[in-house]
C-alpha cells in the first residue's frame, strides 16, 4: 500500500476516497445497516479502485512530474453515478464513478466474445437484450484538465453553482467550466513581474459554500484573503483580507514558516474559515479581518524544537484541518500519528493515536497527552520520543455523522462514535 | 559533520534560538549599541545565526532533484536566508567585512543571495564550470578592479570566502570556518561534478523552482538583460551564456539587486 496523500467523504458521506502517492484512487462504501445486526453499524468497504493519474516526464525542464494525488473532491450526486475530481501536480482530471449491473447480449454484428461475426453469415437479425450480471463498479475518465499550471497545484475547489471549479498553484488560480477542457479563467495571478521580488506564495484556496462569487486563498505568509470575482475578471484586489499582528515576544527566524497557512477551509454555515499554520488552529469570522477568533494550539511544545524541525525539513509538513457537520468541532492531525479534535464550545480539546498497536477493533480510543516538563507520567509521552516520520497530514470528517477518516502514512484509519 | 554531530548541534540551537532570541527583543532593537552590547554578551547567539543561515544555503542548493521542488519551501527558505542578512547588516557584523575588500561592499551584500541562484545558474551555463579555476586565480591576484567578467562570477564565489573568514576572526575561526566552507564545498563539489557534455544533463540539475515556463516560450533566447544573479529568477536561455556579452548588463543588474536587498 502506498502512502496516502488525500482524503475525502462525498457529500452524503456514503463514499470516502482516498488518493496516494502511487496515483491510484481508493473508493470506500458504506454498508446499508441491516436491522439483524443493528450494533453494526455501516462499515466502509472497499467500493473501487483506479489508477488516476501516471507519472509523466516533461521534456522541456527535464524533469519528471509526479503521480501523487494532491486532493480528491467530490461533486454533488445528480444522478446514479458518482463524480470526482482528482488532481496532481498539473493535471486535473474528471472520473465518472458508475455501477454496472446488467450488459446487452445478442448483437447482431458480433459474437459474445465480442469477435466481429462475418457479415455474409448472419442470416436473422435480432434485438440485444440487457441482462443482469454481477455488479462491476467502472471508473472512467471524463475530462482531463491539463496544461494550464506552470506551477504546483495545491488545491482545488468546486463552486456551489456545481459548473465551475477552481485549481489553485502556487502562484496562480484558475477557473475552469466542467464541460471545457482546452480553456480556463486565471483569476488570481501573484507571480511578480520579476522573480528575485518573489516573496509569497498561494498554499490552499476554497470557494465559498454557498456564495458561488466568493472564494479565499491562503498564503504562505500567514494571510487570507477573500476574493470576490464579480468585482473584477482577475482578481488582484481582495475584497478582505485576514492577518493577524504579529506576537512580538514570540519573534524568532521561524516565525515566517511557522505562520504560513498549510490548510484554509469554510466552515458548513459559510460563516467561519480555519486555517492551520504550524504549530495552531485558527477560526476566524468572515466578518472580522484583523485576528481570528479563536486560536487553538495543536502542539505548542514543538515551539523550542524549532530549529531542530526546520533541519529535519518537518517545519514544512503541510497538516490540514476539518469541520464536523455541524462546525462544533474541528480536527487535525499531528505527529507521532495523534490527531487533536477540539470543541468549539465547550472549549475541551483531545489528543487521540492512529495506531494498530494502541487500539483494537471496536476499542475506545484512549486520549493521549504529551509531557514537556521534566516529570513524566505513567501513559505520558514525553516530547523527545515522539516519532516524527509518523505525521497525520489528512483527515476527514463524515458530513452528518460522527465518523472520522485518519491517513496514517499508508495506513486508513476509520473512527466512529461508540454506540450504546 | 557526522549525524550524530549535526543532531546534537541542532538541538543546542534549539535552546540557543529560544534563549539567545529572546535576550535579544528585550535588549532593545533601535540602538545599535545596545545590540551590540547585546550581543557581545552572547557571543554564542552570533554563531547560531550565522549556522543557521549555512544551513539554509544549503538546504537551497540541495533541492536540485529528478522532480521540480517546491516553491513554497524554497520561498520561505529564501525569506529566512534574507531575515538573516538583514540582522547581519544592521548588527554591523555584516559590515565588519567591508572594510577588508575595497569596493566590494555592494558585492559582499549580495553574496548569499548569490549562492542561492549560483548552482542553477552553474550548472544550467555549464561553461562557467571548466573556467571556475582559472577565475579564482585571477581574482586572487587582483582584487576589485579586474575585468567585469571576473567580477560577476568568481567574485561572488570568492567573496564568501574572505567575508566569512574575517567574521570568524571576530570569533571563532576553527569551528565556523568549517561549517561554513563545508557548505560552500558542497555546492562546488555539485558545480564541479557536473560535465558539460550532454545537454539533459545540464537541464537536469536546474534548480527549477522557479522556472517559468511563460518566459521561456516568449524568446528568451534573445534576451540580454539576464544579469548574473538571476536569484529567484527563472532559469532562461542557455544559449546565452558567455559571461562576456552579459557583463555590463551584470553591473546595472548587481545595482538592482542592491536596491532590492537593501529595500527588504
Amino acid at each position: 500500500a502506498d502512502i496516502i496523500s488525500t482524503v475525502e467523504f462525498n457529500h452524503t458521506g456514503e463514499l470516502l476516497a482516498t488518493g496516494d502517492k502511487g496515483g491510484r484512487v481508493v473508493i470506500f462504501q458504506r454498508e446499508q445497516e441491516s436491522k439483524n445486526q443493528p450494533h453494526r453499524r455501516g462499515e466502509y468497504n472497499v467500493y473501487s479502485t483506479f489508477q488516476s493519474h501516471e507519472p509523466e516526464f516533461d521534456y522541456l525542464k527535464s524533469l519528471e512530474i509526479e503521480e501523487k494525488i494532491n486532493k480528491i473532491r467530490w461533486l454533488p450526486q445528480q444522478n446514479a453515478a458518482y463524480f470526482l475530481l482528482s488532481t496532481n501536480d498539473k493535471t486535473v482530471k474528471l472520473w465518472k464513478v458508475s455501477e454496472r449491473d446488467k450488459r446487452p447480449e445478442g448483437y447482431n454484428l458480433k459474437d459474445e466474445d465480442g469477435r466481429l461475426r462475418d457479415p455474409s453469415m448472419i442470416t436473422v437479425l435480432r434485438v440485444p437484450v440487457l441482462r443482469p450480471m454481477d455488479l462491476m463498479v467502472e471508473a472512467t475518465p471524463r475530462r482531463v484538465f491539463a496544461n494550464a499550471h506552470t506551477y504546483h497545484i495545491n488545491s482545488i475547489s468546486v463552486n456551489s453553482d456545481y459548473e465551475t471549479y477552481m485549481s489553485a498553484d502556487d502562484l496562480r488560480i484558475n477557473l475552469w467550466n466542467f464541460e471545457i477542457t482546452n480553456q480556463s479563467f486565471n483569476i488570481v495571478d501573484i507571480k511578480p513581474a520579476n522573480m528575485e521580488e518573489l516573496t509569497e506564495v498561494i498554499t490552499a484556496a476554497e470557494f465559498h459554500p454557498h456564495h458561488c462569487n466568493t472564494f479565499v486563498y491562503s498564503s504562505s505568509k500567514g494571510t487570507i484573503r477573500l476574493c470576490d470575482m464579480r468585482t473584477a475578471a482577475l482578481c488582484d484586489r481582495h475584497a478582505k483580507f485576514f492577518e493577524e499582528p504579529e506576537d512580538p515576544s514570540n519573534r524568532s527566524f521561524f516565525s515566517e514558516i511557522i505562520s504560513s497557512i498549510s490548510d484554509v477551509k469554510f466552515s458548513h454555515s459559510g460563516r467561519y474559515i480555519m486555517t492551520r499554520d504550524y504549530l495552531t488552529v485558527k477560526v476566524w469570522d468572515l466578518n472580522m479581518e484583523n485576528r481570528p477568533i479563536e486560536t487553538y494550539q495543536v502542539h505548542d511544545y514543538l515551539r523550542s524544537k524549532l530549529c531542530s524541525l526546520y533541519e529535519n525539513d518537518c517545519i514544512f509538513d503541510k497538516f490540514e484541518c476539518v469541520w464536523n457537520g455541524s462546525d462544533s468541532v474541528i480536527m487535525t492531525g499531528s505527529y507521532n500519528n495523534f490527531f487533536r479534535m477540539f470543541d468549539r464550545n465547550t472549549k475541551r480539546d483531545v489528543t487521540l493515536e492512529a495506531s494498530r498497536e494502541n487500539s483494537k477493533p471496536r476499542a475506545v480510543l484512549k486520549p493521549r497527552k504529551v509531557c514537556v516538563g521534566g516529570k513524566r507520567r505513567k501513559d505520558e509521552i514525553s516530547v523527545d520520543s515522539l516519532d516524527f516520520s509518523k505525521k497525520i497530514l489528512h483527515t476527514a470528517w463524515h458530513p452528518s455523522e460522527n465518523i472520522i477518516a485518519v491517513a496514517a502514512t499508508n495506513n486508513l484509519y476509520i473512527f466512529q462514535d461508540k454506540v450504546n | 559533520m557526522g549525524e550524530e554531530e549535526g543532531l546534537h548541534q541542532t538541538q543546542l540551537l534549539d535552546t540557543m534560538f529560544v534563549r539567545g532570541l529572546k535576550r535579544k527583543c528585550f535588549d532593545g532593537e533601535e540602538d545599535i549599541e545596545g545590540t551590540l552590547a547585546g550581543i557581545k554578551a552572547i557571543p554564542s547567539y552570533n554563531l547560531q545565526r550565522q549556522s543557521l543561515l549555512d544551513m539554509s544555503l544549503v538546504k537551497l542548493q540541495l533541492c536540485h532533484m529528478l522532480v521540480e521542488p517546491n516553491l513554497c519551501r524554497s520561498v520561505l527558505i529564501a525569506n529566512t536566508v534574507r531575515q538573516i542578512q538583514e540582522e547581519m547588516t544592521q548588527d554591523g557584523t555584516w559590515q565588519m567585512v567591508n572594510t577588508q575588500s575595497t569596493g566590494q561592499a555592494s558585492l559582499d551584500r549580495l553574496v548569499s543571495t548569490d549562492i542561492l541562484c549560483r548552482s542553477s545558474r552553474e550548472q544550467a551555463e555549464g561553461k562557467l564550470v571548466p573556467d571556475y579555476s582559472t577565475f579564482n586565480k585571477d581574482f586572487e591576484s587582483d582584487q576589485a578592479q579586474d575585468s567585469s567578467e571576473t567580477m560577476s562570477t568568481a567574485s561572488s564565489v570568492q567573496a564568501p570566502r574572505n567575508l566569512q573568514s574575517n567574521v570568524w576572526e571576530m570569533e571563532n575561526p576553527q569551528e565556523n570556518k568549517g561549517s561554513f566552507q563545508k557548505s560552500l564545498d558542497q555546492i562546488f563539489e555539485t558545480l564541479e561534478n557536473k560535465s558539460p557534455n550532454s545537454v539533459e544533463d545540464l537541464f537536469s540539475e536546474v534548480d527549477n523552482s522557479y522556472y517559468d515556463l511563460d518566459t521561456m516560450l516568449t524568446g528568451m533566447m534573445s534576451n540580454s538583460k539576464m544579469g548574473h544573479c538571476d536569484g529567484l529568477e527563472t532559469f532562461s536561455s542557455p544559449t546565452t551564456t558567455t559571461s562576456s556579452s552579459n557583463c555590463k548588463s551584470d553591473l546595472n543588474e548587481l545595482d538592482h539587486i542592491v536596491e532590492i536587498l537593501v529595500e527588504s
